[in-house]
């Protein structure tokens, strides 16, 4: 592959605002380097993300997802997270049963003191997704309309 | 069997117990059996029960036209009597609102329904009035009730893919099975809000995928596999492998089985501080 064409996933990030985000923050402030594949969406907390969230990424063109909170117990709300993880224990075997590769959803807890952590998390989802490839299957079917990403997958 | 289910039915009528019967009726041929809804006593012959009576009654618990009726008692067997538990559990029904006249059943469809082979809801769990003979319900191994679900998931990662692409791709997004689910009640669907649009409105293959994926985890810890999604697909998209599959899952993490029993929290609406997260990092 030349330079040009060189794959680099496409990573959304959703994050909850109170653990994960202020870890990332952190990460940042203490200058630590992480690989620049990955977009951020900043959410109120875990429990409040659809998985209609991650379909929509992937229809966006997202080749992976990565979704973080509180530690179980920090949660701000409380149980948030406990509900997500409820969620996240069905929907990702529904995913996988449908044939999409489950390295391509990860799930981490981060808080905000784990900048660390999110660095290695990070790379971690990147390189996995890197050795995957293009998520070419959800690709194929967002071939047309209005929203089809043109050509995201491939960035030089 | 019928003729006391016809007596159970008049009775009801007369004393003003109930206002509207809902039960199955004889339709133009045998297998062609058809909902109706007998207001009068003097109307329950019309009643019937035999081996074609497959549809799930309580999808009529939803709509409104039959709501108008007035208080209901709903013929129901084994497997349907499961989606009333489930209706009480989050508030769309009152145990009080619905007369449940269980009816015993050992197997229905021609040939017999995929719901019917590994069945341990012979006899209603919950009802008022029981017609037949009661018949054991006999506990089946976890294995044997999801066995249908091992052949899909043993494929690989790629065949799943292009097996469920290529059933995706038949859907005609008619919405037949949010239609007669009858734990599809919301009044307004995901799919009918555009702003933003969720899912793609069109009978495209990105749409699809994300409305069969959707509605199939809309059912998480719900569904109790009447298998009326699959019946009324107009293009026989096996759907209800999607809600085995989540059915299981919900079983295996949370020990919870939809519709079982009246004293379970709802799966998706608890949580347990020692859930399984071996996935997380």
């Amino acid at each position: 592959m030349s330079e040009k064409t060189k794959f680099e996933p496409r990573i959304v990030a959703f994050l909850c605002n109170w653990c994960t985000y202020a870890g990332a923050d952190l990460a940042g402030t203490g200058r630590k380097q992480y690989q620049a594949n990955v977009r951020v969406i900043k959410l109120p907390c875990t429990g409040g993300i659809d998985p209609l969230f991650l379909i929509k990424a992937f229809e966006r063109g997202a080749d992976g997802i990565l979704v973080s909170g509180c530690h179980p117990g920090d949660c701000h709300y409380n149980s948030g997270n406990y509900h997500a993880r409820r969620r996240w224990n069905v929907f990702r075997p529904l995913l996988e049963f449908c044939g999409i590769n489950p390295e391509r959803i990860q799930f981490s807890w981060i808080s905000a003191a784990e900048g660390g952590k999110w660095v290695e998390t990070i790379n971690g989802v990147v390189n996995a997704v890197r050795a995957l490839g293009p998520f070419e299957g959800y690709k194929k079917i967002n071939a047309i309309g209005p929203d089809a990403p043109s050509e995201s997958f491939v960035t030089n | 069997m019928i003729e006391a289910l016809r007596k159970k039915a008049e009775e009801l009528l007369r004393s003003n117990t109930v206002n509207v019967i809902y039960g199955y009726g004889e339709g133009s041929t045998p297998e062609r059996t058809r909902p109706v809804f007998i207001t009068k006593p003097e109307d329950v012959s019309k009643l019937t029960w035999n081996k074609y009576c497959v549809y799930n009654l309580t999808t009529y618990l939803k709509r409104r036209e039959s709501r108008k009726l007035g208080k209901p008692a709903i013929v129901v067997k084994g497997c349907d009597a499961k989606t009333i538990v489930v209706l009480i559990k989050e508030s769309q029904i009152k145990r009080e609102d619905v007369y449940i006249l269980g009816v015993t059943c050992n197997g229905v469809g021609e040939p017999m329904a995929t719901k019917c082979k590994a069945c341990d809801v012979h006899t209603p769990r919950i009802y008022d009035e029981l017609i037949g003979e009661k018949i054991e319900n006999k506990e089946i191994p976890f294995e044997e009730r999801y066995a249908e679900l091992e052949q899909y998931e043993k494929l690989s990662e790629k065949e799943k893919w292009d097996f469920w692409q290529k059933q995706f791709a038949k859907c005609i997004k008619c919405y037949a099975c949010s239609s007669i689910c009858p734990l599809c009640f919301c009044d307004r669907c995901i799919v009918d809000k555009n702003q933003p649009q969720w899912i793609d409105p069109s009978a495209h293959p990105r749409g699809n995928l994300s409305w069969n994926v959707t509605r199939a985890y809309h059912l998480a810890g719900r569904c109790i596999n009447c298998e009326e999604c699959q019946r009324v697909c107009p293009a026989d998209i096996p759907l209800n492998l999607l809600n085995k599959k989540l059915a299981k899952e919900t079983e295996k993490n949370f020990k919870y089985r939809a519709g079982y029993n009246i004293d379970d929290e709802l799966a998706m609406a608890t949580y347990k501080e020692d859930d399984n997260q071996d996935f997380f990092k």
